[in-house]
């Protein structure tokens, strides 16, 4: 694995959910399950009412309950943005 | 104790039960306002995301979407009014209201028709009272507005954009926000924007860090375009309503604080009053014995 990370930032308009380094985000967009993985191609897509796993630099795993919401890729720059999460 | 002393004991008992009760409710404002300003930069990063989010769109495609697109004809304007629920807030709803109506004024200048949606209890009497029409109105959060609530008042307003101006009593073609910015503790300044059609700006300077690479868009960028305008639309309803609630305690806060003031002064010139209708009682009553006494006095020396 490449020692590369992703910063991501995990926001809903209430407040800031997560944010920190990660090795890998999945979720779920209109087309389907998606994972990212560090140097991924920029992307923008829909997200689904769905789970969003966060596996955190440290191996640990952050799980949450997104309805609704967006997640934007570049540069290694994770930004999801749900419209609620639950933890 | 005479009537006059009576009196002004009883106006100052009463005055200082007023300060007790502005001065509550200036320690409530006070301590609300740093909570509000809280919600104000807790919603700023998910804004900001958004914006780049929609930034990165509008520079990759070329999607026109209903939400940008000027009308080339326009008919009739929504106008959505912020203001408070509650008074004691000094000139907060009012300049709100006076810098909607003169939007009004402006927009019905262009030939315009004006929708008026309408947040807070102040705006929705201010109007009643003057048997003005209201499209819509929502009241009961303006101290405490949650997303929920910018959803709710963002989806209405965006189906009447969408509802075409010219056959629908419904449409309209422009919509205009007024809300009263929070710039200080001191400062809150009723404005009006222009929220929709949006305005999407080229900006000159260097592009941005981090927007430069080509998006890909999933599933299509006419269909993240989609779910993304509605989403920005109602983040900057959203932070109108944080900015206007913040704003609302800072006033209240103000106008508290010189309530309690007044209340002061006054209390120290009733307090003066009293003294001296205590000591002119005292005076009188002096003068009513030594007058009595003369009169025994001079009673009694001449039946001798």
């Amino acid at each position: 694995m490449s020692d590369k990370v992703l910063t991501v930032e995990f926001v809903t308009p209430e407040k800031r959910v997560w944010s920190g380094k990660a090795t890998m985000v999945s979720a779920r967009t209109l087309e389907g399950d998606l994972g990212i993985l560090p140097d991924h191609t920029p992307l923008l897509g829909v997200l689904v009412d769905g789970k969003v796993t966060i596996k955190t630099e440290t191996g640990a795993t952050e799980e949450f309950t997104v309805s609704g919401g967006f997640l934007s890729v570049a540069n290694n720059r994770v930004s999801v943005l749900g419209e609620s999460a639950v933890q | 104790m005479g009537a006059q002393l009576r009196i002004y004991r009883r106006r100052i008992r009463s005055v200082k039960a007023t300060k007790k009760i502005t001065r509550a409710m200036e320690l409530i404002s006070a301590s609300r306002i740093v909570k509000a300003q809280q919600r104000v930069s807790a919603s700023t990063p998910y804004a900001n995301e958004l914006t780049r989010a929609v930034s990165a769109v509008a520079t990759f495609s070329n999607t026109n979407h209903p939400l940008t697109t000027e009308s080339a004809n326009p008919k009739r304007a929504a106008v959505l009014v912020i203001t408070a629920d509650r008074g004691m807030a000094g000139a907060y709803s009012s300049s709100a209201i006076k810098e909607a109506d003169g939007l009004v004024v402006t927009l019905k200048e262009r030939g315009l028709q004006v929708d008026t949606y309408l947040v807070g209890r102040k705006a929705v009497n201010y109007f009643k009272f003057r048997n003005r029409a209201i499209k819509n109105s929502w009241t009961g959060f303006s101290d405490n507005p949650t997303y929920a609530h910018a959803k709710a008042i963002s989806d209405e307003l965006i189906a009447a954009f969408i509802k075409d101006a010219q056959v629908d009593i419904d449409g309209v073609d422009e919509l205009h926000i007024v809300y009263t910015e929070f710039k200080s503790m001191l400062t809150q300044v009723a404005m009006n924007k222009r929220m929709l059609p949006l305005e999407v700006v080229e900006s000159d300077g260097p592009a941005p860090a981090g927007l430069l690479p080509a998006y890909e868009f999933e599933p299509n960028a006419e269909e993240v375009l989609n779910a993304l305008l509605p989403r920005y639309i109602e983040s900057r309803v959203y932070n109108a309503l944080l900015q206007s609630a913040a704003s609302e305690h800072a006033a209240r806060r103000r106008a508290m604080k010189s309530a309690t003031d007044n209340a002061d002064e006054l209390i120290k010139s009733l307090t003066r009053l009293a003294n001296a209708a205590r000591q002119a009682e005292i005076t009188q009553e002096i003068s009513e014995i030594v007058g009595g006494a003369d009169a025994l006095a001079s009673a009694s020396a001449g039946s001798e």
